[in-house]
């Protein structure tokens, strides 16, 4: 189905309209980031954004396309798995102690403008959260509900490497619908792919017409001109045994004498799912509270064991990180924990490239 | 009835040794026993044996003024005390007392250095023996060093 | 050896705890103690196997994994035994009967009882290694007739720092099983063994060929161990190790417990040498 860019607002209504909380791209701080959408309007018409290791800048384009950029520093993980949470109250009482509960039931949300890596980034985290022996019942409430609205990719991003990883540039499954931005100097529509019976249930009431052949074709050339376009790659055949028998390379060493620990890049990666948690009592120590923040590997205080961390160098931290996301990862769940989403790259303050070491270390392999 | 060649060969530390130099070591061996609180050697006197202990235990200690005597270390059925009678000066360094009735082969020391001299593949065999012994019990010094049992909760 | 279900564990919150009466405390040596706890709601006991764990929440204070080592048929009695050493334990410490405390679990994998009928059993622990061993111990005397020899080799560094040492002398009292002590440190009264817990190995009474080793204690002495152990003729595959690691969440979601592959929480802490030789003892892993 193809959509007119003039009718591209009823899509939005029609989620409101069904108790949706919608939630899109917006610019914010100098960045494309994810909040609330009340128009389309708020959407970053006419920007696009230069990405580069270390480096982000949004520049305005020469035409209005909706969605001519690619992901900013916050992913769709925000809401999904949210920063910090309070996981319960206690109060103490006569007896002893009872639990608060605090019903917090979860928005009703609609992610509209999801990219490709991003639904799979998505899939990743079901898969910790939904698949594993234990459930994370807040994961569960506020994922369950959600409609996606997809984006493919129109142009890839200074960082990018979705090609590489398989999630990108267009999106294969995972959304209820997914658009492709169709922009020319005498066109501005959007083909509409149905990914759900709730996606074609809410694209009823949109005006649009069939997809033509050509509309179809462009759409694949879209794809095609955005995988050209992807900078860089990541070779991952037989990158959990590169790893798991590289554990001692000299390379390890070398990075860490560039990385700053900061935990930028598990800060923006759309997959990384640590966290930790924190027990509080109010002053009167009445009432106490646990709540859970997202962490990262990339602290000391992260593998603290009474004595000491474990990993207490900077090189022991970046392999962790490294070859859990891109090794163990499969072991414990059956998938690369890289999207290819380049957003490590872009936010490394150093602009420490896991595509670069991973090639380093194929490179020159110790063993 | 067993005889010593026999005694010697069931034991872990000869385990394996040629039959030839078992019948040779066999000469400068002899049956000893020892009742609890009894000393095999004292530190200080001179070290012209080595004990392959059969049954029992003994203690290896240092005695402190302050403190009386220390054990460092015991040891056991199967094990072997003893190695100070290989170089000179030939002194004991620690203390050796049975802890209970402890039954073991006492060689004599001066006869298996003349024997070793006279044959070095049996020489060669000895000192590999104790050598192996000597690293397991280095490690194992090392190991008390680190005093691990400080950080588990 | 898995001991959870294949099926998703739909608790309502696996982060909430159960509320616990600590009915006693006893002092096991200067740091050492066991708190003996019954659920304040009255529900049913928690069953557990030996080997798994709980994390243990201080009102207000924090939350730390700790093994059960109590009895596994008697699970109306929560045992736990820990060192006042942190911050969560020291607070832990200073409660007595009739204070509550928050209890969630059982977590984790489990000691290979049933792997190991028929065979030989040799228990290697050191410290207080011995308490996530203790179940298992009850539970092998209970069912003696189904095992072979049993042996424990247990090492501390003092006399005073032994732990259970009422159930150690009540054991050592048995004919069935063979227990070997031994102490880093000779303190004056100290008539048993001196040396490290890996020196009792090469002469303990158990057949290499048809033995399962549980081992548990501080992670360098379980390397030497394991190395004993394969002086010895053992297998990785006959060798079992109850691992260490930072844990917040206990349940596989906060990912403090990583130890390559494995999450300890969830995959451990009892592991089968074999699963984790790859990487213990390499350098922060």
């Amino acid at each position: 189905m193809v959509v007119a860019r003039g009718d591209l607002q009823q899509l939005l209504d029609a989620l409101t309209a069904q108790g949706y909380q919608v939630l899109g791209p917006r610019v914010r701080d100098g960045a494309i980031q994810y909040d609330e959408l009340s128009s389309l309007a708020d959407l970053p018409i006419g920007w696009t954004d230069r990405q580069d290791g270390g480096f982000y800048r949004l520049e305005k384009r020469d035409d209005e396309a909706l969605f001519g950029y690619v992901v900013g520093p916050s992913s769709w993980k925000r809401f999904l798995h949210p920063p910090t949470v309070t996981l319960w109250r206690s109060r103490r009482t006569e007896e002893g102690f009872e639990l608060v509960e605090s019903p917090q039931d979860p928005p009703k949300y609609a992610f509209f403008g999801v990219r490709p890596c991003e639904l799979h980034a998505i899939s990743i985290q079901d898969r910790v959260f939904l698949q594993g022996p234990y459930v994370d019942p807040i994961y569960r409430s506020r994922r369950a509900g959600i409609f996606v609205v997809a984006v493919n990719c129109g142009q890839a991003g200074g960082t990018c490497f979705c090609t590489s990883m398989g999630t990108g540039p267009r999106a294969r499954k995972g959304f209820d619908l997914a658009l492709t931005e169709l922009l020319g100097p005498e066109r501005h529509e959007f083909v509409v792919e149905v990914g759900s019976p709730a996606g074609a249930e809410i694209l009823a009431q949109v005006a649009h017409r069939p997809a033509t052949p050509e509309d179809r074709a462009r759409v694949a050339e879209i794809e095609a001109e955005t995988s050209r376009q992807m900078g860089r790659q990541m070779e991952t055949a037989g990158l959990k045994e590169l790893l798991y028998t590289n554990l001692e390379h000299p390379r390890w060493e070398e990075v860490a004498s560039r990385c700053l620990t900061c935990a930028n890049c598990t800060m923006v990666c759309p997959t990384c799912f640590c966290t930790t948690v924190e027990d509080v009592t109010d002053l009167t120590g009445q009432e106490a509270e646990r709540r859970r923040l997202w962490d990262s590997c990339f602290t000391m205080e992260f593998s603290y064991m009474h004595g000491g961390s474990v990993r207490s160098s900077a090189r022991s931290r970046y392999r962790q990180w490294m070859t859990h996301k891109l090794a163990t990862w499969q072991d414990q769940f059956d998938v690369i924990g890289c999207v290819g989403c380049g957003r490590c790259i872009t936010w490394c303050p150093v602009g420490i490239d896991i595509t670069q070491e991973v090639a380093a270390i194929r490179g020159e392999p110790v063993t | 009835m067993q005889t010593m060649k026999d005694l010697i060969a069931e034991h872990p530390f000869f385990r394996g040794l040629d039959p030839e130099h078992l019948d040779v070591i066999a000469g400068c061996a002899q049956n000893v026993r020892f009742q609890a609180g009894e000393f095999l050697f004292r530190e200080g006197d001179e070290a012209d044996r080595f004990f392959l202990i059969r049954h029992g235990r003994v203690a290896l200690s240092t005695y402190i003024p302050e403190r009386g005597a220390i054990t460092i270390q015991t040891i056991g059925a199967g094990e072997v005390l003893g190695w100070s009678w290989l170089f000179p000066p030939y002194r004991w360094h620690f203390d050796a007392r049975a802890l209970e009735v402890t039954r073991a082969i006492a060689f004599d020391g001066k006869c298996l250095r003349e024997k070793c001299q006279a044959d070095s593949k049996l020489g060669y065999e000895l000192m590999r023996r104790f050598a192996s012994i000597m690293m397991d019990r280095l490690q194992a010094t090392r190991l008390q060093l680190l005093d691990v049992y400080g950080g588990r909760s | 050896m898995n001991t959870m279900s294949a099926e998703p564990i739909q608790a309502v919150d696996p982060m909430a705890p159960r509320w616990y009466r600590i009915l006693q405390r006893r002092r096991e040596n200067h740091d050492t103690f066991t708190l003996e706890l019954t659920p304040e709601d009255g529900g049913a006991p928690m069953a557990f196997a030996p080997g798994q764990f709980n994390m243990l929440y201080v009102f207000g204070v924090g939350e730390i994994p700790i093994s059960i080592s109590g009895d596994p048929s008697q699970p109306q009695r929560l045992i736990h035994t820990t060192r006042a050493v942190g911050t969560v334990t020291k607070a832990m410490s200073r409660l007595g009967k009739g204070d509550l405390l928050g209890v969630r679990g059982p977590f984790g994998t489990s000691w290979p009882l049933a792997e190991a009928e028929g065979k030989d059993v040799v228990v290697v622990t050191g410290g207080i290694g011995l308490a996530p061993l203790r179940p298992a111990i009850y539970q092998l005397l209970a069912q003696r007739e189904k095992y072979a020899r049993i042996v424990l080799l247990y090492g501390a560094r003092t006399q005073e720092d032994m732990v259970f040492r009422r159930e150690l002398e009540r054991w050592s009292a048995r004919l069935d099983v063979e227990i070997f002590a031994t102490v880093d440190r000779a303190t004056s009264g100290w008539r048993g063994n001196v040396g490290v817990a890996t020196t009792l190995i090469p002469h303990a009474p158990f057949d290499p060929d048809d033995t399962i080793a549980l081992v548990c204690g501080p992670e360098v002495m379980m390397r030497y161990t394991v190395a004993a152990l394969e002086k010895r003729g053992l297998e990785h595959e006959q060798i079992y190790i109850s691992m260490e690691r930072n844990m917040k969440c206990a349940v596989g979601f906060c990912g403090h417990c990583q130890f390559g592959p494995q999450f300890i929480c969830k995959d451990g802490p009892v592991f089968r040498f074999d699963q984790v030789r790859a990487i213990f003892g390499k350098w922060e892993v």
